[in-house]
């Protein structure tokens, strides 16, 4: 589409900078955008409809007619950077539609598969054992961030994927830029290509080796693209995309999770007392802070209705993920934070054949990381900071830049 | 409140993603070679019902469906 969008559309994502970090909308916001599908503007100024109910976002992200393809014309950026400055997009099957998408998904799925994260568990835990060594070094005061929320899920992907963990502040920036929509093209171009180069190095490494080490880019190497189903700027792309959805997703959860367990002293002692529980507490912490908060674009190949409005083949629809995992037809009291719901339905995964492929251990290190920090520093609490805590407010995925916490 | 279902699994559709394993895991299972999902029966006993249409519900491919099984008959051959 490109009609010049009317400017009395309200503007997705919105951009009010005063919020709490715990509540994904305000109360005028979710009035103006939650309920049925509704049009509304980008920041490119193009125009899409915004997809809010819980039934709804799971029917767009399960329809075939939509695609996820983001090079494709008419396609509704959330934020005003060409496509083009992605550069090389092969092995990227996280903007694929269809048999593409799904060849290059299949050759990961076993990887992430919910038996072989178990096997990982001793892993996750030695890991968040020896972060909270470094928080409990650190401090009191601390900061949660630094210490444990972000090395956390980047020493487990990169011991799992097989990257040297001493080169995380190298990849650390450089996926920040990629998913920051305020990031100028210049530098997206730049960072993209460094990152790629970076993981174009190692995976000819791995390919060169003679004897595969155990990491899962040696085994697809070894597996995929010796025996020619793959190529290497394929297993490039996939690299990149796992090394950036590894660390950056669950390692903003740990921090908003913490923030909101600190907030309800009870809810983080059963954590302590019940941690029987801990999957629903993860599950309900994976609803209620629905961290994609600006939600999934997607641009119809055909005529589709959705929640009985009808989009045309051409047209971009948005998923608001967070909005669907408060949608009270799907979740009692949607805003009231209860460990013990059965929250499973919520879409804070996505929805769909893009549905998280790696969310068995994001939910195992989530589990873990906040089981662990109960049980080690029972008497945690946010430390006395000036102002407002750092927010990610222009990121792809929500979350908090620092927690200072004490004990 | 569920009477004895049927389930079938389309292996074509499935991504993998691993809800219904975690849901209904005497019911379902995934393949060490490709984690795309296996039935280990199609015919779930009582009390995993709930679970199985809970697995469709989860499921974001769509790849499970269920339908009502008939009563077995006496005489009826398999």
């Amino acid at each position: 589409m490109t009609i010049a969008a009317p400017t009395d559309l309200p503007l997705w994502p919105p951009t009010n900078l005063d919020r709490d970090p715990l509540v994904p909308l305000d109360a005028g916001e979710r009035r103006r955008f939650a309920g049925p599908v509704t049009r509304v503007r980008l920041p490119t100024d193009a125009t899409a409809w915004l997809v809010t109910r819980h039934a709804d976002v799971k029917q767009m992200l399960r329809h075939p007619g939509f695609s996820a393809d983001l090079s494709r014309p008419g396609f509704p950026l959330l934020r005003r950077i060409p496509p083009g400055a992605f550069g090389d997009r092969r092995g990227g099957f996280l903007r694929m539609d269809g048999a593409e998408h799904a060849r290059l998904r299949r050759m990961l799925t076993a990887e992430f598969m919910i038996r072989n994260v178990r096997r990982i568990e001793p892993l996750i835990r030695q890991t968040v054992d020896r972060a909270l060594d470094d928080l409990h070094a650190a401090g009191p005061p601390a900061d949660l961030v630094t210490h444990v929320a972000l090395p956390v899920p980047s020493m487990v992907i990169c011991h799992l994927l097989g990257v040297p963990y001493a080169d995380h502040d190298f990849f650390q920036e450089r996926s920040r830029t990629l998913i920051d929509r305020d990031a100028p093209p210049e530098r997206v171009q730049r960072h993209v290509r460094e990152l790629r180069d970076y993981l174009h190095r190692l995976v000819e490494a791995k390919v060169a080796a003679g004897e595969p080490a155990d990491d899962l880019l040696s085994r697809l190497a070894r597996d995929r693209v010796d025996t020619g189903q793959l190529a290497v700027d394929e297993l490039v792309g996939m690299a990149v995309l796992l090394l950036i959805a590894g660390h950056e997703t669950t390692a903003n959860m740990i921090g908003l999770s913490t923030l909101l367990l600190l907030r309800h002293p009870a809810r983080y002692a059963a954590l302590r007392d019940d941690a029987a529980n801990a999957d629903g507490l993860v599950d309900e912490l994976l609803r209620y802070l629905s961290i994609v908060r600006a939600g999934l674009p997607r641009l119809t190949t055909e005529d589709v209705e959705i929640g009985g409005r009808l989009i045309r083949a051409g047209e971009g629809a948005i998923a608001v993920l967070s909005l669907a995992n408060r949608d009270r037809t799907a979740f009692d009291r949607p805003d009231d934070f209860d460990p013990y719901r059965a929250a499973q339905q919520h879409v804070a995964f996505g929805f769909g054949v893009h549905q998280c492929i790696g969310q068995p251990l994001a939910r195992a290190e989530l589990r873990i990381a906040l089981v662990e920090l109960a049980r080690r520093f029972p008497r945690l609490r946010p430390a006395a900071t000036a102002g407002r805590l750092p927010t990610r407010d222009s990121s792809v995925v929500y979350g908090l830049d620092a927690l200072p916490v004490t004990w | 409140m569920s009477g004895a279902v049927r389930v079938w699994v389309d292996r074509d559709r499935c991504c993998g993603a691993g809800n219904c394993v975690v849901t209904a895991p005497e019911v379902f299972d995934q393949d060490d070679a490709d984690g795309l999902v296996l039935l280990r029966r199609a015919d779930p006993p009582a009390d995993a019902v709930d679970r199985v249409r809970l697995a469709v519900e989860l499921c974001p491919a769509g790849a499970i469906s269920v339908a009502p099984r008939p009563v077995p008959e006496r005489s009826s051959t398999p």
